[in-house]
């Protein structure tokens, strides 16, 4: 048996009143390349973060045994001196400097005063040899593609004497043809190097190919490690793992809701990333929703469907969009967000803080924002209706807070999500995009947002659900929709949809691929 | 649920106290030393009309600051500009032979600064240049063009505005006093308009509460609200007063009455006002919620181009001559007032009254300090650490807000879940660099970072 390089015993971290970590157990032994799989916040980037130093030793309980010793990391550059260094998901490379001078910031070559850049360059041009990378170390990061950019900062590692590598998510902005090569490569530098990798990925058909042990997390903790010498690992294994909770009665029922007509349908959506114009980010979805209705749409991040959404919502996001919308059977071309809001969309962002509320506004101010018409005349705002609107929905909507005039950005991230939920019913749309909406809310909260779901769908309006919790997609929707790597790749009623089905949909494989399938077509038959 | 509380009241209004302790403590400072009085009523009218410009400029640079924290460096060199041409097309000169008449005049200054504010705004706006540095080509171009304009024109560099007898001129629109009567003689015109304006403050906050009460709203108490517009009419009595003893209602006083009402009301009561505020809050929430945030950047520095011409005028007819070294650092005046009266660096937050309140604070001190024959270098000096402690104050008094703040989420964090990951980390890195950009994490500092997402 190969040496243990690293144990990670009993790892348990704390944010306040959350366990993110739970008594983890890792080992990785030398030479391996070891796969860290599990939903969003299952807790992998969290261990990660505790292995390379970013929370200090002291933040967290348990060991940290290392090349035969206990290490206490208190930064980056203590972890670093190990030789465990760390490459995020996005990438840490400034875009006008070259090649050579990223991957030695903060290491630079020569004496304490004076940088060497024959040496720099020397060395540079080494390293990218290592990872099959021909361009000069003289290039600038910009002028080269995103690929190359993750082999660089693969270079950047190995130049500081990487032993144990730890890769979130490598793949995840790269094309498939960049991916696999980034993939042999990691098989390369294992064989060749000797070097210890830990990836993590969403993508199950790259760990079982690149992988020798895959450890599944979930709810911070770890599941099981299966090792591919000794077994075969099917990708519908992880699913069961990574999935494997059961789904309670924490979804209040719809009663008596009507699906009516058709409200909304999109057909052969395809939008292209706004940098990287050669990427497809949706590729030919064709979705829709009817009144009363509330379709899910699930998928793992960066599976395009916040792309989707926000190209829908009056092409707020995206390039080269093609496709046809068309609202209550009528075809529209909707080029702004306000155009968007004038035919009956709204797009609640999954980014409450980021895109959906002014924090430095009042839940008054904030909750009249995306209709500011419906309470003012001729421009002028009348005070006294917006004030009574305010009131209204934070009634409504059971918004816990002093007063309208609150700030919002002092609402816990529950009530935030009321608000951004208020702002877009004022704006009285008939179909309604909801991105994320219970993400980061405590389970009440949930409970509440759920039930403001189902009261949006019996008055008639068309709700869709982006989602990345499988249980919330199956309790919530009438329909699903199955979204992976830009394409649509299954759909199914809610009740026929069970977890391991959905995730099947997702690598493709499974014994009940045809079972899925079926369901599909029938849904599809029963809308024609 | 009633919030009120008066500590509250005394520090939302800490620059208004700064503001009235500073302007006691100048003036018995000015009687001690040099037995001024500070109070007279020519000296109270003066500080009124020197920082005519302040006012103006400033409701002008409040709209574009609200849209991010986004200024104007071009209005000084713009009011040097506006002015040589003004006085280019107003008399005979070496480059003009036939004078135009006072409205044609004022049409073509009109017609300028639309024209620049409106390139400007699309500059700005539309091909995306920063604000600072598009107008910082302003500042240095048009310095120069009214520079060169005054040297050919004319052997001094400068021209003295005509005065016509009897017809109509620019002293008649801009400056002089409304019913004129000598000095030390009560003008009752202008104490009748002081007295009216104090009743319409005191009828409208009363009305107000009143409205607001009958609609189950929660008012501030009674005698606060007494107090409140009893003070605001005593100050409205005491420059009325000052200026009826001075010869009456200074014509520049209803320009700055005019563009404060205005500019209050498109910021406080509508949806305008509201736009330009979302824009500086959170660029990408208002463009996602349906507003054209190119526009409002446009609006914002074609606004500001516009009022600049009405400084101008001001400016050029109060010194009756147009020069080569008019508005120089106007646009800093016009900054800082805002600054000083609490409107975000950042965007998104700011009234009219605190922009008049911190340019009447640094007219004060300007003021005060000449009075009592303190250095021009050291009145500078002041004003700086001026500048200074009000921004320190406005992002310490923000910091204490948060660190109460912090303490409440971190109980309703307990259920997260999916927050828990990725909160935590940038809660502890925002702890952490609390003390170097405590204001970073909340606004972020990019003026262009709207107009940057705004691409379709």
């Amino acid at each position: 048996m190969a040496k243990v390089l690293l144990e990670m015993k009993s790892i348990t971290k704390t944010f306040p009143g959350v366990k993110a970590l739970d008594n983890v157990n890792l080992q990785v032994e030398e030479g391996e390349i070891h796969a860290l799989v599990g939903e969003n916040g299952a807790g992998k980037s969290t261990l990660m973060n505790v292995l390379s130093g970013i929370y200090p030793f002291g933040t967290y309980e348990g060991d940290i045994v290392y090349d035969g010793e206990v290490c206490e990391f208190h930064n980056i550059k203590d972890s670093e001196r190990k030789g465990i260094v760390i490459i995020h998901q996005e990438l840490a490379l400034v875009p006008y400097l070259t090649i050579g001078e990223n991957m030695f910031l903060g290491n630079e070559q020569g004496s304490k005063w004076c940088i060497d850049w024959n040496k720099t360059y020397a060395e540079a041009d080494k390293y990218l040899a290592m990872v099959g990378l021909t361009d000069s170390s003289k290039t600038l990061i910009k002028d080269i593609g995103t690929g190359k950019q993750q082999l660089v900062e693969i270079a950047k590692a190995l130049a500081k004497h990487a032993k144990l590598l730890i890769l979130d998510e490598p793949t995840s902005s790269l094309n498939e043809t960049d991916s696999r090569a980034l993939l042999d490569l990691m098989k390369k530098l294992q064989r060749e190097e000797g070097l210890t990798m830990i990836i993590i990925s969403h993508k199950l058909n790259e760990v079982s190919y690149v992988a020798d042990k895959i450890t599944v997390v979930r709810d911070g903790s770890t599941i099981e490690t299966m090792d591919s010498k000794n077994q075969e690992i099917s990708e519908a294994r992880i699913i069961k793992g990574m999935v494997g909770r059961e789904i309670t009665d924490r979804f209040p029922k719809r009663h008596d809701v009507e699906i009516g007509d058709v409200m909304m349908e999109v057909d052969n959506w395809t939008v292209y990333h706004p940098e990287f114009s050669e990427r497809k980010v949706v590729d030919d979805v064709s979705i829709n929703v009817r009144s009363g209705e509330v379709v899910g749409i699930y998928g793992l991040m960066g599976a395009g469907r916040t792309e989707l959404a926000m190209s829908i919502f009056g092409r707020s996001y995206g390039i080269g969009i093609s496709g046809d919308l068309k609202l209550k059977g009528k075809k529209v071309t909707l080029k702004s967000p306000k155009k968007a809001i004038e035919a009956g969309l709204a797009y609640v962002t999954e980014d409450r803080k980021g895109n959906g509320l002014v924090l430095s506004n009042s839940i008054l101010r904030n909750t009249t924002l995306a209709n500011l018409a419906g309470v003012s005349r001729a421009t002028f705002i009348d005070k006294d209706k917006e004030y009574e609107v305010a009131q209204e929905y934070v009634e409504k909507l059971r918004t816990k807070t002093p007063s309208v005039d609150q700030l919002v950005g002092n609402l816990s991230g529950g009530n935030q999500q009321k608000v951004l939920l208020a702002k877009w019913m004022f704006a009285d749309p008939d179909v309604l995009i909801l991105d994320e909406p219970t993400r980061g809310i405590d389970v009440g909260a949930k409970y509440e947002i759920y039930c403001i779901i189902n009261d949006l769908a019996k008055a008639g309006k068309s709700v869709v659900m982006i989602s990345s919790e499988l249980p919330e997609v199956i309790g919530m929707s009438d329909r699903i929709y199955i979204m992976n790597q830009a394409k649509i790749v299954g759909e199914m009623k809610a009740s026929e949809a069970t977890q391991e089905n959905i995730m099947a949909c997702i690598v493709g494989v499974s014994a009940e691929k045809n079972y899925a399938d079926g369901e599909g077509r029938e849904a599809n038959n029963g809308r024609k | 649920m009633n919030t009120f509380s008066m500590k509250n009241v005394l520090k939302k209004n800490v620059m208004t106290i700064a503001l009235f302790a500073s302007y006691f403590l100048f003036a018995v400072l000015a009687l001690v030393l040099k037995n001024t009085d500070m109070f007279d009523p020519s000296i109270v009218t003066s500080l009124i009309e020197q920082n005519a410009y302040v006012y103006i400029l400033g409701s002008g640079m409040l709209m574009c600051m609200l849209t991010g924290g986004n200024i104007d460096l071009s209005v000084g060199s713009v009011v040097c500009f506006i002015g040589a041409v003004v006085g280019l097309f107003s008399l005979e000169n070496k480059i003009i032979k036939m004078p135009l008449s006072t409205p044609m005049v004022l049409l073509i200054a009109i017609g300028i600064g639309v024209a620049y504010g409106a390139i400007l705004g699309f500059l700005i706006a539309y091909v995306r240049i920063p604000p600072w540095i598009a107008t910082l080509a302003g500042y240095l171009a048009f310095r120069g063009l009214g520079t060169q304009i005054l040297t050919t024109a004319s052997d001094t560099s400068a021209i003295s505005l005509p005065k016509f007898d009897g017809q109509l001129d620019l002293f008649d629109i801009f400056a002089g006093r409304l019913f004129e009567t000598d000095w030390g003689v009560l003008n009752i015109p202008c104490v009748a308009i002081g007295v009216l304006g104090a009743a319409v403050v005191v009828f409208i906050s009363l009305y107000s509460r009143s409205s607001k009460i009958k609609k189950g709203y929660k008012a501030d108490p009674e005698w606060f609200v007494i107090l409140k517009s009893c003070l605001i009419s005593a100050v409205i009595l005491f420059f009325t007063i000052k200026f009826a003893l001075d010869g009456g209602m200074p014509v520049v006083v209803l320009w700055i009455l005019a563009v404060l009402i205005i500019y209050g009301i498109i910021t406080e009561k509508t949806t305008i006002g509201r736009h330009f505020m979302t824009v500086g809050g959170n660029a990408e929430a208002s463009r996602l919620s349906g507003i054209n945030n190119k526009r409002v950047m446009f609006f914002a520095y074609l606004n500001m181009a516009v009022l600049t011409v009405i400084a101008a005028l001001i400016v050029t007819v109060r010194t009756g001559a147009a020069n080569s070294f008019a508005g120089q650092e106007y646009e800093l005046d016009a900054i800082a007032a805002c600054i000083v009266g609490g409107v975000s660096a950042y965007g998104g937050a700011g009234t009219i009254v605190g922009m008049v309140i911190g340019a009447t604070l640094i007219g004060v001190i300007n003021q005060g300090m000449f009075l009592i024959g303190v250095d021009q270098n050291w009145i500078k000096i002041v004003k700086g650490l001026v500048l200074l402690a009000a921004v320190v104050f406005e992002i310490l008094s923000k910091q204490g807000k948060k660190a109460k703040k912090e303490v409440k989420p971190k109980k309703v964090n307990a259920e997260a879940e999916g927050e828990a990951e990725a909160e935590p980390a940038a809660e502890e890195a925002s702890a952490l660099e609390e003390t170097v950009v405590s204001e970073g994490t909340e606004a972020a500092p990019v003026p262009d970072a709207g107009l940057a997402t705004n691409e379709t």
